[in-house]
């Protein structure tokens, strides 16, 4: 989002998934959409089943891959090197929409510059993927008519995800294939509210509609709705806050529906700072390994489906939750929870109710305004913005883009990135690549999906390409010890033909049976927040005592 | 810069309408319309059974058939774009006959129990199932039990291609299912009939929602009428949004004494279309006030 | 697009290299660097159309749908198992189960028509011998019953009577499609030449397409498949269609029981066939060209295969059809045994890889035919005829036959004959006259069965009817694909209609719901008389009609349509059901 709004101003995809039916090229880069975002797949299908031409970026082969017209199989962590070699590739056959890039954008002798050294020969060496399919995913999106880039976690869960991102937005900007039907950016939200908690400003330096807690004006509107006063410097993101409590800065954590003693990378070091705390409040619906270690503990209902709200999906449609159940034992309402605790603490907010609350957001934020209770009750939702009540909502964003004025904004800047690579370099003592991800009946750290029991879960494995296993003696299904830098676990060993060699890969969802966040990085973004679960060094070994296989 | 883009869709060209007569009633409807369209813009209740809006016509079942004038046989209103000047009957002799006689030849060799509104046009319409004999031939299988998500029930099974649909292109694109064999012996099946855990099938439940006469059936469903306490009058139904992603998809908790018991999605909800995936379909067991969400470790 | 699962089953190595042979070079998924893996919908689609000749090479290799054998077809044209598996259990000729003696040749002996009284013998005679037999629906050769069909194992497969056709009326002027049948060397292009072979296609590159088509229009030839189409129009149709991508269909899978016709004239004078192709090609501008040949002709495949081998040597196939400037080329597919294939659309769908399910119509083959596109079908009898007239005018070809069915038309006598064969007849002719030059029936004429199971059965007040469209027509009967066949006194009527019932049973695809329970319950229905009879009683009677009339009314295509028309007109004849 970081990214996304650095670039074009507004922290969410540029498009709606009925675009992607009729779009013509789609690039498919760090997402495994056919696992973890299925239903969106569908929309992504029909696409292909129209005509589209699907390129998949993604060191694995995965479901989602195989569905693609190509699979670029890049190196773990050298998605910028790939963009810019593309971006290099589509100036130096003069395939830019010149047009587009005078008009609608601006430092574009500075991108050029900076993509220089990327030729496709740079680019096959630092990605992996020969130069043949570079230049042709390169010209196929250039000459496009309509073409959508969709990206998850592969980008954003690297310390420089905020350049992956950046880097992308490049190449929609070189091409026109944003702020139109039918092309855009568009970022595939892990959870059903990633983006409504965004939207209503969840975010350490913003208000509710992406307005900046450092604005005067913004400070002002607040401050008389809320007749409290505000402070005007930005908060901190998750992992800056570990790093508070490492210094003993923050000693008191209220936890929200969150659950870092399992979820955070390089986990023994989580729980380490968690216990550290002088106190830990922790709301969820389930006693997490988090709830475990708290003081205090909330029990919340189930926000989708033992209470009442709005949540906001990936293409910026803001739907209603209703609850269908209701809630077993002392379980209450998050917002009543709040509710309930401010008025302990002496002030008297009244009785939850979410359209009122709703109807603050409306007045407050207005890109929210013309979305009123009763019009996100018939339309099955909208898509922000909607700034008036006889607004329909938005397909997509930016056609400012495309306007003779821009409608008087700043033409949308090009920014010049470098390839990094991971920050955790292999070594000859940590020699192989992890990545992890999701599969299709799993979700998370398990604790909602493991409810139900699937045919098709296998547990969480360490996917390998059959020759390094082999290589290490190691037969298909062996328990073996699995160690990075920051500690070991035991897994079993999947032979996974179609995973380059090098590479190894695994989901996260059973930690109690494989803990796997031990082996992950601590390496994040700054700028996002985000850490690097994509990429970390690993060795495999054979248990000791093991036979000889 | 002189590009123009429509904010809604490509292609907002002038819708053209076309009248057709429907039972003497001139009805107009856009273009790309079928005549079953017609018909329901006309207020005609039309029978149907392998007909669904979120699917492909395969107009297999040939239950919603209508006379044409000008065609020698009659035609599936399902499938046919309605065309200017088309003369519609629906309720002809030779309309009856045949519905009547689709029913009868599915109520000869089929468990219809539990399909509601087949029994209802099967009064309408006079089907006597009864008249083909003592022992016509039918499937007579077991219930397939195979996993706990869901079951199949072949002697309920219409072959009305559904389920293929909604697991092929139409939807989920697993294709874990197919039409197997041939006429009287075609069977919905798997590669050489594996079982479906070892197949390709994801347990989205999509074929599960499209079925028409509960020969798929949630697992859920299919234990409590197996203890009589499958109660569909009372269940309430509330449509909220699923968690387990980002999408935004619409989920509809069909709800039995506080205990959800289905989950299914709206048809007419452009972001699933009424498909789901196996999180959304069968994730919610841990909101079941009955269980107890204690440590998750 | 799928999500592809395998089984662990893996294909033998002669497996895959048998598949491998049929597929050629090109996979649906080229691993191009350990990086690098091109796929797709759009090659997976491709290739879809390979699967029909890798089950075959399959199954010939195997003598069965071996699961790992299936799996790797699957992996090589990544078509889902489960599709591949719904298409090879579709069809007769492909055993998807490990029965045993699948692994040696299977003998298929007709239990059909006239074949059906000397079936039983023969198929004792078979296993008597430690052969492997399955009792076969119609094989196309009634004239020389009992017919049997050998499918080899890893060798050849074999009709039985491989000698030459020779015609009845071998040397008779009039004959105009059948005049080279006996008399030219099939397998040579020289004979053919030396016949008046390519005379046409030269007339009709000279001519150009809208000559051509306003001669076939003017000349009122029409299909001969059944449906009796006006062929200048459908090919009209064809020229006048949008897109780059047409194609011309031969519909050689001939299955209507009592037919053998399409056998004779492409095992006899195929490069006919393959010349008439051209001629639709060069016409209609389609530059593919496919013949579907039912999977029980194996001879009729290989002459056909050998005439468009020598045609593409001799630049009459190919880059540039005889110097015309346009490419065609023609492709053989094997059927396998499924009398619905010769529905053309189920047609379409067999050759593309589906299962042999008719689609609903419209949109119609001219415009969406084979893979979706422009389409020319036709049937060869209609593909004869357009020499003739490309060659002679309309106006000569009108000279026989009536106004409203000009020309000839070809016959497939069979049964209680003298001399059972092939006739060519001009259109008008009585049917007493056709039995009467088929040496006459044998015994007291009972019945004859025109047109085939799809057909209806006449008796001896028909013996004045003229054979044209109009008058079979108006008589509530049909000639349909041309058979005649002749029932005398001591056939066995209520047998002979039980068998059309059960054959209808067996070869209903199943999709639609009147056909697919229709087609079982008349059977069941005969069943009962064979086994009750000799009456029938009135509510049976009633219920016959009902089933008849909601089949003919409602099913999706012709095989429904007509499934219940022979028994029907059998008990409107009181040929059964009646207590004499």
């Amino acid at each position: 989002m970081v990214g996304l709004a650095t670039v074009l101003g507004a922290g969410g995809g540029t498009s709606s998934y009925k675009e992607i039916e009729e779009t013509d090229v789609i690039l498919l880069w760090g997402s495994n959409a056919r696992e973890a975002h299925p239903i969106f797949f569908h929309h992504l299908l029909k696409g292909l089943d129209n005509g589209a031409t699907m390129y998949a970026v993604d060191p694995r082969r995965t479901s989602s891959a195989r569905f693609a017209d190509l699979w670029l199989g890049i190196e773990v962590g050298s998605d910028v090197a790939l963009a810019n070699t593309v971006a290099r590739e589509i100036i130096a056959a003069d395939l830019h929409d010149k047009a587009f890039v005078a008009h609608s954008t601006r430092n574009f002798a500075e991108l050029k510059a900076a993509v220089e050294p990327y030729t496709l020969e740079r680019g096959a060496e630092l990605t992996g993927v020969p130069a043949d399919a570079i230049r042709e995913m390169a010209h196929a999106y250039a000459t496009a008519e309509k073409a959508q880039i969709l990206w998850t976690l592969g980008i954003t869960e690297h310390h420089n995800a905020v350049d992956n991102v950046l880097a992308l937005c490049n190449l929609a900007l070189l091409t026109g294939h944003v702020g139109r039907w039918g092309s855009g950016l568009v970022p595939l939200r892990g959870q059903n509210n990633v983006q409504g908690g965004g939207d209503m400003g969840a975010l350490p330096d913003k208000f509710p509609g992406f307005q900046n807690v450092n604005d005067p004006d913004a400070i002002a509107k607040f401050e008389a709705a809320w007749g409290t006063k505000l402070n005007p410097e930005p908060g901190i993101h998750l992992t800056l806050m570990f790093e508070a409590m490492e210094r003993s800065e923050i000693k008191a954590v209220y936890v929200i529906g969150e659950n870092p003693a399992d979820s955070e990378a390089d986990i023994n070091h989580a729980r380490a700072m968690l216990a550290s705390l002088d106190l830990l409040v922790v709301q969820d619906i389930f006693l997490t390994r988090t709830a475990e270690m708290a003081d205090v503990v909330f029990p919340a209902s189930i926000a989708w489906a033992e209470s009442n709200g709005t949540v906001t999906s990936s293409e910026r449609r803001v739907q209603r939750v209703r609850a269908a159940v209701t809630p077993p034992g002392e379980a209450r309402d998050d917002i009543q929870i709040l509710f309930d605790l401010a008025a302990l603490m002496g002030v008297d907010w009244g009785q939850a109710n979410p359209e009122q609350l709703w109807d603050e957001l409306r007045s407050l934020s207005p890109m929210h305004a013309g979305m009123s209770w009763e019009r996100l009750e018939a339309a099955g939702g909208l898509q922000w913005p909607c700034p008036s009540l006889d607004h329909p909502g938005s397909p997509f964003l930016h056609a400012w883009l495309w306007a003779d004025d821009l409608d008087g904004r700043e033409p949308a800047p090009f920014s010049a990135v470098v390839h990094q690579g991971p920050k955790e370099e292999l070594t000859d003592e940590f020699p192989l690549r992890l990545t992890t991800g999701r599969a299709l009946d799993s979700y998370n750290t398990g604790v909602q999906s493991g409810g139900f029991n699937s045919p098709i879960r296998y547990g969480d494995a360490l996917d390998m390409n059959p020759a390094d296993a082999r290589a290490l003696s190691i037969v298909d299904g062996e328990v073996v010890q699995v160690s990075s830098p920051r500690g070991s676990v035991e897994m079993a060993v999947r032979f996974q033909p179609d995973i380059p060699e090098g590479l190894t890969f695994t989901t996260f969802h059973f930690p109690e049976l494989v803990d796997a966040n031990v082996l992950t990085s601590d390496a994040w973004d700054k700028r996002s927040g985000t850490a690097e679960f994509k990429a970390a060094s690993i060795r495999v070994d054979r248990l000791v005592g093991a036979a000889h296989g | 810069m002189t590009a123009v883009y429509n904010n809604n869709t490509a292609d907002a060209s002038a819708e053209v309408a076309v009248t057709i007569s429907i039972d003497g009633a001139d009805v107009i409807v856009p273009e790309g319309a079928t005549v079953l369209d017609a018909c329901n813009a006309a207020g005609v209740d039309t029978p149907t059974l392998c007909y669904a809006e979120n699917l492909t016509a395969v107009n297999a079942c040939r239950l919603c058939v209508v006379e044409m004038d000008g065609s020698r046989t009659l035609i599936p209103s399902c499938s046919r774009p309605a065309e200017d000047g088309m003369v519609i009957k629906t309720d002809s002799e030779r309309v009856r006959h045949s519905r009547k006689m689709v029913l009868e030849f599915l109520g000869s060799g089929v468990d219809l129990s539990q399909a509601d509104e087949l029994g209802t046009w099967s009064e309408f319409y006079g089907a006597d199932a009864d008249r083909y004999g003592p022992a016509p031939a039918r499937i007579n299988e077991p219930v397939k039990i195979q996993d706990d998500l869901y079951i199949r029930d072949y002697d309920k099974c219409v072959l009305c291609y559904k389920c293929v649909e909604a697991c092929g292109d139409d939807a989920q694109h697993t294709f874990a299912i197919s039409v197997s064999g041939r006429g009287f012996d075609a069977r919905i099946s798997t590669e050489f009939d594996i079982t479906l855990p070892d197949s390709a099938c994801v347990y989205c439940g999509n074929c599960v929602a499209v079925c028409p006469t509960n020969a798929l059936q949630f697992k859920t469903e299919f234990d409590l009428r197996t203890v009589g306490e499958w109660r569909p009058e009372e269940h309430e139904v509330t449509t909220t949004v699923c968690s387990y992603c980002g999408v935004g998809c619409n989920l509809e908790m069909h709800v039995q004494d506080n205990t959800i018991v289905k989950v299914t999605s709206p048809n007419d909800h452009d972001v699933t279309s009424g498909h789901l995936c196996i999180k959304g379909r069968f994730g919610w067991q841990y909101v079941q006030p009955t269980i107890e969400r204690g440590p998750t470790t | 697009m799928a999500d592809l699962k395998f089984t662990d089953d893996q294909a033998s190595a002669e497996e895959s290299a048998a598949i491998d042979a049929v597929i050629g070079d090109e996979r649906a998924t080229v691993h191009e660097h350990p990086r690098v893996i091109r796929g797709g919908t759009k090659r997976r689609h491709r290739m879809r159309h390979l699967l029909l000749p890798a089950l075959h090479a399959l199954q010939t290799e195997s003598g069965w749908i071996s699961p790992g054998g299936l799996n790797y077809i699957c992996e090589q044209l990544q078509v889902p198992p489960a599709e591949a598996f719904g298409v090879a259990s579709f069809y007769e000729l492909f055993k998807v189960d490990q029965a045993p003696g699948h692994d040696e040749a299977v003998t298929h002996v007709c239990v059909d028509g006239p074949c059906r009284a000397g079936s039983a013998q023969v198929i004792a005679g078979i296993k008597a011998g430690g052969g492997h037999v399955h009792e076969s629906p119609c094989l196309g050769q009634c004239e020389r019953p009992t017919a049997v069909f050998v499918q080899g194992r890893r060798g050849p497969n074999v009709v039985k009577a491989d000698a030459p056709n020779v015609l009845a009326q071998h040397g008779e002027p009039a004959l105009r499609l059948l005049h080279r049948v006996g008399v030219v060397d099939p397998e040579s292009l020289d004979s053919y030449r030396s016949h008046g072979g390519y005379a046409a296609l030269d007339a009709a590159i000279a001519a150009g397409p809208d000559a051509v088509i306003a001669s076939l229009t003017e000349s009122g030839l029409s299909g001969r498949g059944g449906a009796a189409f006006p062929t200048g129009i459908k090919w009209r149709g064809v020229r006048d269609a949008d897109g780059d991508t047409k194609h011309i269909v031969a519909n050689c899978d001939e299955s209507e029981p009592g037919t053998f016709k399409d056998r004779i004239v492409m095992e006899s004078d195929p490069f006919a066939l393959v010349e008439a192709m051209t001629i639709a090609a060069v016409t209609t501008g389609a530059e593919n060209g496919w013949i579907y040949v039912r999977g029980e002709y194996p001879l009729a495949t290989a002459r056909v295969q050998n005439a468009i081998d020598l045609a593409r040597s001799a630049g009459l196939l190919g880059d540039d059809v005889a110097h015309s400037g346009q490419r065609f080329d023609i492709e053989v597919r094997r059927g396998a045994g499924a009398y619905i294939c010769g529905e053309e659309t189920a047609l379409f769908n067999s050759l593309e890889g589906f299962r042999g399910e008719p689609r609903n119509k419209p949109p119609y083959p001219t415009t969406h035919g084979l893979f979706n596109q422009p389409t020319a079908i036709n049937n060869p009898e209609t593909l004869l005829n357009v020499l003739p007239i490309v060659l002679e005018g309309a106006a000569s070809y009108r000279s026989v036959g009536t106004e409203s069915s000009p020309g000839t038309r070809l016959f497939c006598l069979s049964g209680d004959v003298g001399n059972p064969g092939l006739y060519e007849f001009a259109f008008g002719v009585t049917l007493g006259e056709v039995l009467e030059r088929a040496g006459g029936v044998e015994g007291e004429l009972q019945a004859v069965l025109l047109g085939g199971a799809a057909g209806t059965f006449v008796d001896s007040t028909s013996l004045d009817m003229a054979l044209t469209l109009e008058d079979t027509r108006a008589a509530g009967t049909t000639l349909g694909s041309g058979v005649v066949m002749v029932f005398n006194q001591n056939a066995d009527m209520t047998d002979t209609c039980t068998r059309i019932a059960e054959f209808f049973r067996n070869e209903s695809c199943g999709q639609c719901v009147p056909c697919r329970v229709g087609a079982v319950r008349q059977h069941e229905m005969l069943v009962e008389l064979r086994t009750g009879g000799p009456a029938m009683p009135d509510d049976r009677r009633q219920l016959h009609d009902d089933m008849a009339r909601a089949m003919a009314d409602s099913s999706i295509c012709g095989l429904g349509h007509t499934a219940c028309s022979a028994v029907a007109s059998a008990l409107t004849l009181g040929l059964i059901g009646t207590s004499q």
